[in-house]
């Protein structure tokens, strides 16, 4: 098993290598406004690093939120073409989770919180770093700080907001190392893992930008 | 023939998802997914509707533009993307696609501008491109008149609209004619019937100090929506085939006449019209008309083709191929404003060996 794995749903980029055991290589950047750029030089990294070509791979692993959607979907349509390309399947698996598989908590329950831009945050709760109870949901961190009082957290999105997230703590962004371990065990495990599905959680703002094609019903 | 560049392009600048293949300059497969009909009732493009749908459709869209030219992935020459100008976010997840598809086959990457590819795709219906080409483009988005002297590293642009794009001006009439959308394709219908001198509605900068090769359409807009309120307030009825054919006229007139002038200031002998209302049949008739007049050869590509696609795209990466045009990095990024002097985005790999080895040296 060669697992690719790649997150681009939060500031980070992130790519990672997983052999079924262990993580063989991997790169994280942090820059919310290059993702478009970073990806795929960051792949070409991970698999010169690994000594390895693309075509070895058998499944790619892809974050899919939620998180700010231009980046998104950068990887997600680097993940849906490798497929395409390659033959090969392409796994889903929620960012969130990804952020709870690196926190490595046994017990909890705790929160996992990113960065939704808008005075927002992109929220779960997770009974243990494997098990996610409720969510993911986007909210405004007062509006939901009753429901996640005394709670740890990790993410982005609770240091952000420490009025709610109090006791916030590392890791900050998801990684593509955490994902493609969690992937690779819930495969071992049998698991069947869902399709690369973009977690929106907000319906499109209808703006039509000024002096652009007009569009008009039929 | 076989050893012409086969060609697959991505293009995703505004509501289209398009995927063509060419072989040199024969056009393969021209797969399209639209999102038009989810922007309708906001009467504009919403960036992130189109967003989403492009990232919906790309796949399925490359698999069908595969299978309607029956080739296999393997066997392509190169991969051409639109890298700008269009909405950045539309445009992201085509590069996204198209990085990826060429990083994972093995080939080369050319980021290529929208403007020139409207310009291009005119070789997959009359071959080759004379050099020089005059190319006015219009439609909904574009308004210019450009002037190329070789489609894969110089285009010049010679003048663009100052307000609306021609094409917005025909749906604003249409619908306050109550005419129905699109405008295009019902106003020309209607003036067809109409006569084209029974108003004389202004041409936009036409005086003998304006700038020659620019477009203005908001004056006409407003002087035509006028002159049917002032019908309308007087109780009388719209004349609507005269409105429209007028109407018409008018746009149709600035534009081939400053098209054919600057055929002649240029020395070109050659004029190509793209974009989506190249479709309209008065803009062809009275631009053939003018070209033939001052001797120069009019070229207009099927409507299909004149509309944003992915063929087109396609088209301008096979020349880069076949020009032998330095291929994109993976860093590709998408240029919301792409300007269009910059046919291509080419890599910076090779520059930086050269600059490392000035600097050592
Ligand atoms: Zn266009």
């Amino acid at each position: 098993m060669l697992l690719l794995a790649l997150d681009t749903a939060t500031p980070a980029v992130t790519v990672a290598l997983h052999d079924g055991t262990d993580v063989i290589a991997s790169s994280s950047q942090v820059d919310a406004r290059r993702h478009g750029e970073l990806l795929l030089p960051a792949v070409d990294r991970v698999l010169a690093e690994a000594g390895l070509k693309l075509e070895a791979v058998t499944g790619v692993v892809v974050g899919t939120g939620p998180g700010p959607y231009t980046g998104l979907r950068v990887g997600l349509m680097t993940a849906d073409t490798f497929g395409l390309a390659l033959g090969v399947p392409v796994y889903g698996l929620c960012t969130l989770d990804g952020l709870a598989y690196a926190a490595d908590i046994e017990k909890g329950p705790f929160v996992v919180a990113t960065d939704a831009r808008r005075k927002e945050v992109y929220w779960a709760t997770y009974a243990d770093s494997r098990t996610r109870l409720t969510g993911p949901a986007v909210d405004r961190p007062a509006d939901i700080a009753e429901q996640v009082a005394g709670l740890p957290a990790v993410g982005a999105g609770a240091l952000l907001y420490p009025d709610t997230f109090p006791s916030a703590h590392e890791p900050e962004h998801v990684s593509a190392a955490a994902l493609a371990a969690l992937a690779a065990e819930k495969l071992a495990a049998g698991e069947e893992l869902p399709a690369p599905r973009p977690l929106y959680l907000r319906r499109p703002d209808a703006q039509v930008p000024k002096n652009y094609k007009v569009v008009t019903p039929k | 023939m076989t050893d012409e560049p086969l060609v697959l392009g991505i293009e995703t600048s505004c509501d289209e998802t398009g995927v063509g293949i060419v072989r040199g300059t024969t056009l393969l497969a021209d797969a399209i997914a639209s999102s038009v009909d989810e922007h309708a009732r906001f009467g504009g493009v919403v960036p992130e509707v189109a967003s989403r749908a492009h990232l919906e459709a790309m796949v399925p869209t490359i698999d069908r533009a595969l299978k309607e030219a029956g080739v296999s992935a393997k066997d392509l020459d190169g991969i051409a993307v639109t890298a700008g100008p269009g909405l950045a976010g539309a445009l992201l997840v085509g590069v996204s696609a198209a990085k990826a598809y060429a990083y994972a086959l093995g080939k080369p990457l050319y980021g290529v501008n929208h403007l020139a590819s409207h310009i291009c795709v005119d070789q997959l219906e009359h071959g080759p491109l004379p050099e020089p080409t005059m190319a006015l483009l219009v439609s909904g988005g574009h308004s210019s008149l450009l002037l190329s002297e070789d489609i894969t590293s110089d285009v010049r642009p010679m003048g663009s609209t100052i307000d609306d794009a021609a094409g917005e001006a025909f749906d604003k009439i249409a619908r306050v004619l109550n005419l129905g959308f699109p405008g295009g394709p019902v106003i020309d219908r209607y003036a067809r019937e109409g006569d084209p001198e029974a108003i004389a509605f202004p041409r936009g900068l036409t005086g003998p100090r304006d700038a020659a090769y620019d477009f203005s359409f908001s004056g006409l807009k407003t002087a035509v929506a006028r002159w049917i309120e002032a019908k309308r307030a007087a109780g009388e009825e719209v004349p609507v085939r005269d409105v429209a054919a007028s109407f018409q006229e008018a746009v149709v007139d600035v534009l081939t006449r400053k098209a054919v002038r600057a055929c002649k200031d240029e020395g070109v002998d050659h004029l190509m019209i793209g974009g989506g209302v190249a479709a309209n049949s008065r803009l062809r008739a009275l631009a053939l008309e003018r070209c033939e007049a001052a001797g120069i050869r009019l070229r207009v590509p099927r409507p299909k083709l004149c509309t944003d696609n992915g063929a087109m795209v396609a088209a301008l990466g096979a020349e880069m191929v076949a020009r032998n045009r330095a291929a994109s990095s993976w860093d590709l990024s998408a240029d919301s404003s792409l300007p269009v002097t910059d046919p291509h985005v080419p890599g910076h790999d090779h520059v930086h060996e050269v600059s490392k080895e000035n600097l050592y040296s």
